[in-house]
């Protein structure tokens, strides 16, 4: 099923040379939150950029809700609210009359009431004629979003929200995110943290080198993180696993020397107790036994490493 | 055609005009009553007359061109880059609104605005002399379409720019010398032969001229040959524009 927004592989070449986006591939589905994880310059903000018309594809095709962003431009671009990573906000005008600006631009006639609801939902209803200038980081970040918002999109990007934001901001900002999301918005953000993916997406996405490397369900790659590994060195070197074992997860190092025992910390047995009795049964001896946790963190650095090289 | 957005940005931005109210129409107002006083009144007493017209009354044309110029390209180059500069740009990028939406509506305030310093101007002028303009809809023709073009010109300037120096540069290198040497303060044909012949390679001459007729019925050059040389001007800044937006010179990557 083609999602709400499809990118079909897309590739972006700076006029430098430098090959921003090498063939990304990538459906969104209606309502769901994704979170674009990757490094400083793996190209989530060209990608974000590409999407809302502001960067130029160099190859390939993306629609937005079935529209071509290139030949119904208008009808693609209505349907998109974007919040830039960097504050920038005409500093003199009032909050009000910036956001009725961006309503206008995208084509939609006055609806006061509506920006009221959008100023209220972000907490800046009192902040409504007061100038930008006059108003701390955070609530500028919250203007920015009732901008993207002003002209009822259907989906929205969120490039780096809590970039520099304190952490109440941050829980702030994710509350106000699932709260986008209740009402039907479809949200794509890019984040480095992944404290951040973890806390509020549906699906991650990670990006390196102008890459998408994987771009998977959440609670699966949770499923992933809550396994934990045991490595148990040997005394002496085994040809292979004993049969009185086979019934573990195992895997056997190819000298031989140590064994790799995969468990579910979740589970309510983790079958540790078990398998070293049997090992001891079947006369193996241990030298060292050391836990290892993978945890997304880990998935990352290891996926980032892995492209990188 | 997107009239929302095309409003939007016009509103915006003659917001930002009114918002400096007192910048946008006290300081051309002061330093033209200061040319009325320093040219019409101290000069006045040593020229009389220049082609059978009263000097002070004679400058009025040449003093509201100069300002209107100066201040469309002002206005539309500053309207444009202030954008850029602050980043806000990229919301026009990512809206639903194409490059004629943009021009009309950044062009239209910025031509706005300096119609209206125009028309004060010309108020203004009626407390120094007496003026009677002989061809009132000319008049107003030619001073919209000046504000159009130079607005124009001012359009691409701002997007040329790529500093708050640049920004300054051409109104400083090339505009203001154009229009001081366009005539604004004499007519041509009181320059020796050689320095009228130059003069004719000057573009704002043909319009000052222009302007001037609309006012007294008489001019350096006809008035066809003005109309023309603004019409000429009005469009290739329309092209450039456009050829702007085609390629995404200075704007996108």
């Amino acid at each position: 099923m083609t999602g709400i927004v499809s990118v079909q592989n897309l590739k972006k070449t700076y006029p430098g040379g430098l090959d921003a986006l090498k063939g990304i591939n990538l459906e969104i589905q209606e309502g769901e939150i994704l979170a674009l994880l990757g490094p400083n310059g793996a190209g989530k903000t060209t990608l974000i950029s590409t999407i809302c018309g502001i960067s130029k594809i160099t190859e390939g095709k993306i629609t937005v809700g079935g529209m071509d962003i290139v030949a119904d431009y208008r009808k693609a671009r209505a349907m998109i609210g974007l919040v830039p990573q960097e504050i920038t906000l005409e500093p003199f005008e009032t909050v009000i009359n910036s956001i009725r600006f961006s309503r206008g631009l995208f084509g939609r006639p006055k609806n006061e009431e509506y920006l009221e609801q959008v100023l209220k939902s972000l907490s800046l209803l009192d902040k409504k004629d007061a100038r930008v200038i006059t108003l701390s980081g955070g609530m500028k970040r919250r203007v920015l979003i009732a901008k993207a918002l002003s002209h009822e999109p259907r989906v929205l990007f969120l490039d780096e929200p809590t970039a520099g934001v304190d952490v109440e901001l941050r829980k702030d900002m994710w509350n106000t995110v699932n709260k986008l999301k209740k009402q039907g918005v479809t949200i794509i953000l890019t984040t480095h943290y992944i404290e951040e993916a973890e806390a509020i997406a549906d699906r991650i996405g990670v990006i390196n080198g102008g890459e998408i490397l994987l771009v998977e369900d959440k609670d699966a790659l949770m499923a992933r993180m809550g396994k934990k590994k045991i490595r148990i060195d040997l005394v002496e070197a085994a040809n292979n696993i004993p049969k009185k074992l086979k019934s573990y997860d195992l895997d056997l190092a190819e000298d031989g020397m140590a064994l790799t025992y995969t468990y579910d910390t979740k589970s309510e047995r983790t079958g540790i107790t078990g398998l070293l009795n049997d090992l001891q049964a079947a006369g193996m001896q241990m030298r060292d036994v050391q836990t290892q946790q993978s945890s997304l963190e880990d998935i990352f650095v290891g996926l980032v490493k892995e492209s990188s090289t | 055609m997107n009239f929302q957005g095309v409003r939007a940005i016009y509103t915006f931005e003659m917001a930002r005009f009114f918002r400096t109210l007192l910048q946008s129409f006290l300081s051309p107002v002061i330093s033209t009553s200061l040319y009325f006083v320093v040219f019409g009144t101290a000069l006045a007493s040593r020229i009389e007359t220049v082609d059978g017209i009263e000097y002070a009354a004679f400058i009025v044309p040449g003093l509201i061109m100069l300002t209107v110029m100066t201040q469309s390209i002002a206005n539309a180059s500053f309207g444009i880059y202030f954008p850029k500069f602050i980043g806000t740009v990229y919301e026009l990028f990512s809206a639903p609104v194409n490059f004629l939406e943009i021009v009309v509506g950044y062009v239209g305030a910025a031509a706005t605005k300096s119609l209206i310093i125009g028309l004060i101007i010309l108020a203004t002028a009626f407390l120094f002399v007496d003026l009677d303009i002989q061809h009132p809809v000319a008049m107003l023709c030619f001073l919209v379409l000046t504000c159009l073009s130079f607005s124009l010109l001012g359009f691409i300037i701002g997007i040329w720019a790529g500093n708050f120096e640049q920004l300054n540069l051409v109104p400083l290198l090339v505009v203001t010398p154009l229009v001081f040497l366009g005539g604004s303060f004499y007519s041509i044909s009181m320059l020796p032969q050689i320095w009228q012949t130059v003069s004719l390679f000057n573009p704002v001459v043909y319009l000052i001229s222009g302007f001037r007729w609309a006012f007294f019925g008489q001019a350096d050059v006809s008035i066809g040959l003005s109309l023309g040389a603004i019409g000429l001007f009005t469009l290739g800044c329309m092209t450039f524009i456009w050829w702007i937006f085609k390629t995404g010179w200075r704007i996108r990557s």
